[in-house]
């Protein structure tokens, strides 16, 4: 019976495959990963969860001051606050998974050198504790709806958490390349703010496709958050139709993104614990 | 005869020092990917690089349900021959089969979060060292009883003593029940009944058929849990036997130890007389054979519990009488004075250097041991407080 879970340690070379078996039985410490972020997030704060309502609805009424009012931005002819707010939604998830994930080998670098366990967890669970906060904050886009009186269609319900799945999928793909380019190279931790800063201005969250000549519409699909978020307020505010083909090639470009992370992150998971 | 549960075979570990290592820059890199652009990712060690092979050549079986500890000096490869049966680094060549689930316990409460409770951290604790949610539940009361820390539990663990964290990681550690437990030296922290109670725990443990490798510079420890055990020095297994066979080799020839390639103990003698009784004086002397000790070096003596806690250390410069500027010294005896210690066990490590703030060039690990009854000069630590002895000493020609 012992010989069936024979552990054999030797040195590894070149490119390590997944290994599925060892991650499903790691999955509740993905979990608790997970949770202990959850917790530890607002400990010793007054305002606790409202924050993850306060920011999101603060920055849509900032944004929706700025540039809904004064600077006349297009909305897709819907009142700019809830079309910046859906844009916004998964948006604050993203941002907020892919620099969680991103720096969260190095923040964990006391579990790398002392504890064995797949390291993909880490980056995993970095950027699942932000679900949360998305769900939290979607409240205040129901409010809206209601306000506005918009309803989804059927398919942008089912489409929803597929939406947020990709995103998920997109955050830890580039969340597995930073992290692990973060272990040997600590110049990531400044390239990681500066990337989420200037990724969101590729991005439609303020503006709609539309206010790009069509001619160069698809070259912001090649943003795999391009799509996902256009598709994530067509299907939410039921507004316009969703665009399959934008979403296809984004959706395509994420899962790139993520599988090439993986293939990286698992070259290097062997001597994180040597030179973090 | 059934496979061993433990099978090593020429382990090695090579690490690499110099200034090109822990972190490397990307403007470094991206300069030689300049250079030679297909260096861009891929991991090189060129250039001035110096390796340094923490293992070598490593080879051992251990049996189903033995007790193993592991001892050797700082840096003899202990903590890395266990960082790899962990699988926390990888080896750079050789194999290592086990054959059954591993728990390692390189460090005491590794993932506690100081702004999570007790009861999370226990629960966060024991998921990072492999157990499931279920067990951790059915061990739960069993951790807090064994931490002794009931009251606060649902207090953050950033406002507890150091001695409850510490009680509290170690309890949740504890628990763990694999068929293969790896502990490096977590004995050292916490007060003296709880590292009582911990042995203990490890005793039932090891009595539970399980195999355990014990790293620690406790060799009462060692001596009373460990069957057998294997001595490493410089990253080679220098002798794997019984315990009782091992533990006067590791203490005599840590003796011997010299940094700079003198042997030490061909030509210093240290002997130890009077009692250790409070009020009294017990006496060290420490001679050495003339002219071998360069004028104006120092002598300092540092004694430590059984347990590896320095309990005092006297540095000769700071004490008046001492001098070795005359070539012709060639010996040195401190009175030490017992001004209310206790009475134990006490190992005498002794140092020479050129000066105050220089390393030391020599040094005589355990040299001397002592005994409270007569030719004693052990002595205790009063919670964090290190009580110095008064000390005098005079230096003799003869």
């Amino acid at each position: 019976m012992i010989q069936n879970n024979e552990i054999i340690i030797k040195p590894r070379k070149g490119w390590i495959p997944i290994n599925l078996k060892e991650l499903w039985a790691y999955r509740e410490l993905l979990y608790f990963l997970a949770w202990r972020d959850v917790k530890v997030k607002y400990k010793q704060t007054a305002l606790g969860a409202a924050w993850a309502i306060l920011q999101p609805f603060l920055t849509m009424v900032i944004f929706s001051v700025i540039f809904g009012t004064f600077a006349k931005v297009p909305s897709d002819g819907i009142p700019y606050p809830i079309f910046v707010y859906a844009g916004l939604l998964p948006w604050n998830y993203f941002s907020s998974a892919l620099s969680n994930s991103g720096n969260s080998l190095v923040a964990n670098s006391n579990l790398i050198t002392k504890v064995y366990f797949p390291r993909l967890i880490i980056p995993a669970s970095a950027s699942l504790s932000g679900l949360l906060d998305f769900f939290i904050a979607s409240l205040i886009l129901v409010g809206m709806m209601f306000f506005y009186h918009f309803t989804p269609n059927a398919i942008g319900i089912i489409l929803i958490p597929a939406l947020i799945f990709m995103t998920f999928i997109v955050a830890v793909g580039c969340g597995l390349w930073l992290s692990a380019l973060n272990v040997e190279y600590r110049d990531f931790q400044y390239v990681i703010p500066f990337l989420v800063q200037i990724w969101m201005f590729a991005t439609p969250v303020i503006y709609p496709v539309t206010l790009f000549p069509e001619k160069y519409r698809w070259l912001l699909s090649f943003n795999p958050m391009g799509g996902i978020i256009e598709a994530f307020r067509a299907a939410t505010l039921g507004h316009q139709p969703v665009n399959w083909n934008f979403l296809a090639l984004s959706a395509g470009i994420g899962i790139l993104i993520f599988l090439t992370g993986l293939l990286y992150f698992r070259k290097l998971e062997r001597s994180f614990a040597d030179i973090i | 005869m059934s496979n061993p549960i433990i099978e090593v075979s020429e382990l090695s570990k090579r690490y690499h020092i110099g200034s090109k290592l822990p972190y490397k820059t990307l403007r470094e890199t991206l300069m030689n990917a300049v250079k030679s652009p297909a260096t861009l990712f891929r991991r090189n060690w060129s250039g001035g690089d110096e390796t340094f092979w923490a293992l070598k050549d490593v080879s051992f079986e251990v049996q189903q349900g033995e007790v193993i500890g592991i001892i050797g000096r700082n840096g003899a490869g202990k903590s890395t021959l266990l960082k790899i049966l962990s699988r926390v680094t990888e080896p750079t060549e050789g194999e290592v089969r086990l054959r059954g689930r591993v728990a390692s316990l390189l460090e005491v409460g590794t993932g506690f979060h100081p702004e999570l409770t007790g009861r999370e951290n226990i629960f966060l604790n024991g998921a990072i060292l492999g157990m499931s949610r279920q067990e951790i539940k059915k061990k739960f009361d069993e951790i807090v009883a064994f931490a002794e820390t009931e009251k606060f539990l649902d207090t953050p663990v950033k406002r507890y003593s150091s001695g409850m964290y510490v009680r509290l990681a170690f309890a949740v550690a504890a628990h763990l029940e694999p068929e293969i437990l790896i502990i490096d030296e977590v004995l050292s922290v916490g007060d003296a009944q709880f590292q009582k109670k911990c042995l203990g725990k490890m005793g039932d443990v090891a009595k539970g058929g399980r195999t355990v490798l014990f790293v620690s510079h406790n060799m009462q420890a060692i001596s009373s849990l460990c069957t057998k055990a294997i001595y490493l020095e410089s990253g080679q297994i220098k002798e794997f036997d019984r315990t009782d066979s091992i533990i006067p080799l590791y203490l005599s020839s840590a003796a011997t130890h010299a940094r700079r390639g003198f042997s030490i103990n061909s030509y210093v003698n240290a002997k130890a007389s009077g009692t250790w009784i409070k009020g009294t004086e017990a006496v060290i002397e420490i001679s050495w054979e003339k002219h071998r000790l360069p004028p104006g070096w120092e002598c300092d003596i540092a004694c430590y519990s059984i347990d590896g806690t320095k309990v005092f250390a006297i540095q000769s410069h700071n004490i008046e009488g001492f001098s070795s500027e005359d070539p012709d010294i060639n010996s040195v005896t401190f009175f030490v004075e017992n001004v209310g210690f206790g009475e134990r066990d006490l190992h005498v490590d002794i140092g020479f250097r050129k000066g105050p703030s220089e390393p030391y060039d020599v040094v005589l690990s355990n040299a001397l041991v002592l005994h409270p009854d007569g030719k004693s000069l052990p002595a205790y630590r009063r919670s964090d407080v290190i009580v110095v002895p008064n000390v005098r000493c005079i230096t003799n020609k003869k």
